[in-house]
């Protein structure tokens, strides 16, 4: 068993008895702060600083050309952990003059921001460099089917991102360069 | 093709560990018995050896014999000396032999196999984020297990057309092609429909129809999946899902009596695409292509959803009450269905025993490709007559059933899944007696049923099936059925404990069959569906030897009367 000793308390002094140099110290920390520079950010009218890398909502992006870089091959679909992709594959007709060698492309193509928990696994997955988590960073709706990313709200967010590969062109070059069989 | 020609073993040694393996297999198959992989593509285990894309190189040697004496030589540590063969040989056409030595793990053999994989893809387009073979691609598999891992190719790779349409449901990309050959020994050998061949040289060979033809043939989507890479694609399921979402049970193929072996693969309750499993006792490897489109009447407009008595939908307890009213009567006409289960059939000879009731029966025909659609076009008639639920072979009509509604012999129908009108049953009969209609799919005569209990198709239940050559064989649930709708066997189950005011029936399939062979002598006692699931079991049918089946000999069938080769 513990011992327990009563402590007597001693008297307060007559400054702290005024409690004038506690108000004092108060008051130097808020004048102080009066003149520094404001860190407050005056959201939404002020928007934050967006670092590189930074990972928003996840969006498609198309290629210089104007064509959409996603195959529709659902790698993004499969990695997602909270499953907030859903993909309809389609296929690309082969007359259009613009979209050579382009075979498939997805007929729709839905994230569900509500699930999405913004990991960036379909970004690192995607064998195409067609989805990026971009700087966008805020999504509201009054329904929860607003907030449903489809296809064409997600090219809109995405824009177009410059390529490395080209590879569709590339393989017109090789096809007009003679290894056409 | 490779197969043991006798029950013979032979001892070889593989990888410095002498095994038994039986004679007449090859290396491939040899080693494959003891756990290692050969990696092949254009052997096939049903269809003849070719020996042209080289994956299957192994070294092969034999212990080494004294030319003048013939005396066997011996190393210095006393061990047989092995006389290797100087360069490696291919697995697939070398046969095993006595005293075999086989090195499927050694250095030389590992760089063939790089060597080979490096040339099967310098001009293969590696586009297997849209490809649909991707996630089951031999190519893929192999470039992983035995490749080299990196590309040393920097020219520009060929570019061949993508999808050249070879016949109704096949779909050609050239590039990815790697000119193995299994397609076409399976269109001589097994479709017996020679009409795909190879053109031109070097890189520019193509795989292409005869003039003239086309791959549109009944079996012509098996080229599709012994296609070791996806060159050739089923028009079908092009582009359709990717098939690592596919959840894959096991079934059988409803199509006609053959009773292929099945995969069916869902994803998310929804059927995606059926293939064939391998079962050497009935379909080998392969399927017809019209039984893989079954699936899609799962979803049909006319499949019957709600249970119904007078056409108002009523709760399935209120409609099962008043199809055990109507079973109450006298008079009553069974007409089972060999597309049931023999579950439901044994249920539905209990049913039938309970009402003293007849049976009807109709069969379905058509005609007989020799192969795997047999000329009886239903999956179970040998189950009914196995189950003893009749005795006679069916008529393609129910006359009978007709005579006797006509006779006032018959004034209630108790009808499996038929269609009574199509089968030559009149109109004005069927409006005369009270009907009790159980099935999945709605039709002319079930239209007229006074009670209409809803059923699930093959895909969305368990039971099992008796195929041509009497072999029983389960099949498995791939997707739910639709909301609120209760399997065969557990409706026939709980008609039968209303009507016989016994309680605690089970629905359970292994009771089922406990229950059926303890009141029934039969040719299935002993076994049962838990069994079943496991492996097929074949079952003794000469008792029915004497009635005239109408399947001809096809593969892997032979009919009673003709002796087996």
């Amino acid at each position: 068993m513990a011992k327990t000793v009563v402590l007597e308390r001693k008297p307060l002094s007559l400054s702290e008895r005024t409690y004038l140099p506690q108000i004092v110290t108060g008051l130097k920390t808020t004048f102080t702060n009066m003149f520094k520079p404001k860190v407050t950010l005056q959201y939404p009218e002020e928007k934050p600083f967006i670092p590189k890398n930074y990972r928003g909502v996840p969006t498609l992006v198309k290629d210089p050309n104007g064509r959409e870089k996603c195959v529709s091959c659902q790698l993004c679909e499969f990695v997602c952990p909270p499953k907030a992709i859903r993909i309809t594959p389609g296929s690309v007709p082969d007359d259009q003059e613009d979209r050579e060698h382009v075979e498939k492309a997805p007929q729709e193509f839905e994230i569900n921001m509500l699930r999405c928990i913004y990991c960036g696994y379909c970004q690192e997955v995607c064998p195409e460099e067609a989805i990026f988590l971009q700087e966008q960073y805020s999504s509201s709706g009054y329904t929860r089917e607003e907030m449903i990313n489809n296809k064409q709200k997600l090219y809109e967010l995405g824009g177009t991102l410059p390529d490395h590969h080209y590879k569709w062109d590339k393989k017109k070059e090789a096809e007009l360069d003679g290894n056409a069989h | 093709m490779i197969s043991p020609t006798t029950e013979e073993m032979v001892t070889i040694t593989l990888n410095g560990k002498e095994v038994e393996v039986p004679t007449g297999i090859n290396a491939v198959e040899a080693a494959a018995l003891h756990g290692q992989e050969v990696p092949h593509y254009c052997y096939h285990p049903k269809l003849s050896v070719a020996g042209n894309c080289r994956m299957c190189l192994v070294e092969m040697g034999t212990p080494m014999r004294d030319r003048s004496t013939g005396e066997a030589i011996f190393e210095e540590d006393g061990s047989p000396k092995i006389g290797w063969v100087p360069k490696p040989v291919i697995g697939c056409a070398t046969n095993v032999s006595p005293g075999m030595h086989l090195r499927t793990e050694s250095d030389l053999v590992s760089e063939c196999r790089e060597g080979i994989m490096e040339f099967l893809l310098v001009n293969h387009p590696l586009d297997c984020p849209i490809c649909d073979q991707a996630g089951e691609c031999r190519l893929q598999e192999f470039a992983t297990d035995y490749g080299r891992g990196y590309s040393r190719y920097i020219e520009r790779k060929n570019v061949k057309p993508k999808r050249t349409r070879l016949g109704p449901r096949v779909t050609l990309d050239d590039e990815r092609c790697i000119l193995c050959s299994r397609c076409i020994r399976f269109s001589q050998e097994v479709a017996k429909d020679d009409v795909l061949g190879f053109v031109d040289r070097g890189s520019f060979s193509t795989l292409t129809c005869f003039p003239g033809k086309e791959l549109a043939n009944n079996y012509s989507l098996n080229t599709v999946d012994i296609c070791p890479v996806g060159a050739l694609t089923s028009t079908d399921f092009r582009f359709k899902m990717r098939v690592w979402f596919l959840k894959e049970t096991k079934s059988i193929c409803t199509e006609s009596s053959a009773g292929c072996n099945t995969i069916v693969s869902s994803r998310e309750g929804v059927i995606q695409r059926i293939t064939p499993r391998r079962n050497d006792l009935v379909n080998d490897t392969w399927m017809t292509d019209s039984g893989r489109d079954l699936y899609k009447s799962v979803r049909s407009e006319s499949r019957i959803l709600r249970p119904s008595v007078n056409g108002n939908d009523l709760p399935l307890k209120d409609v099962v009450s008043s199809a055990v009213d109507c079973l109450r009567g006298e008079k009553i006409g069974f007409v089972v269905s060999c597309h049931s289960s023999l579950e439901e059939q044994m249920l539905a000879k209990r049913l039938v025993s309970l009402t003293n009731a007849q049976t009807f029966i109709c069969g379905h025909f058509g005609d007989d490709d020799g192969i795997l659609l047999s000329a009886d076009r239903s999956p179970n008639l040998r189950g009914a007559l196995v189950t003893g639920l009749i005795d006679q072979y069916p008529n393609d009509n129910l006359a009978d059933l007709n005579d006797a509604i006509s006779k006032g012999n018959i004034e209630t129908v108790f009808v499996f899944d038929e269609d009574l009108i199509l089968s030559g049953v009149s109109k004005e009969n069927l409006q005369k007696v009270s009907m009790v209609y159980l099935g999945t799919h709605s039709n002319n005569s079930s239209r007229l049923a006074d009670v209409v209990l809803p059923g699930l198709s093959v895909f969305e239940k368990n039971g099992s099936f008796v195929n041509r050559s009497f072999i029983a064989q389960a099949f498995e649930m791939s997707v739910p059925g639709p909301a609120g709708i209760k399997s065969q066997v557990e409706v026939l189950t709980d008609i039968i404990s209303k009507l016989s005011e016994e309680e605690g029936i089970s629905s359970d399939l292994d009771e089922v069959w406990d229950i059926f062979n303890s009141h029934n002598q039969s040719v299935l006692a002993g076994t049962k569906f838990s069994n079943l699931k496991k492996v097929s079991v074949p079952i003794d049918g000469s008792s029915w030897s004497h009635l005239n089946f109408v399947e001809k000999t096809a593969l892997n069938y032979h009919p009673i009367e003709s002796e087996p080769k």
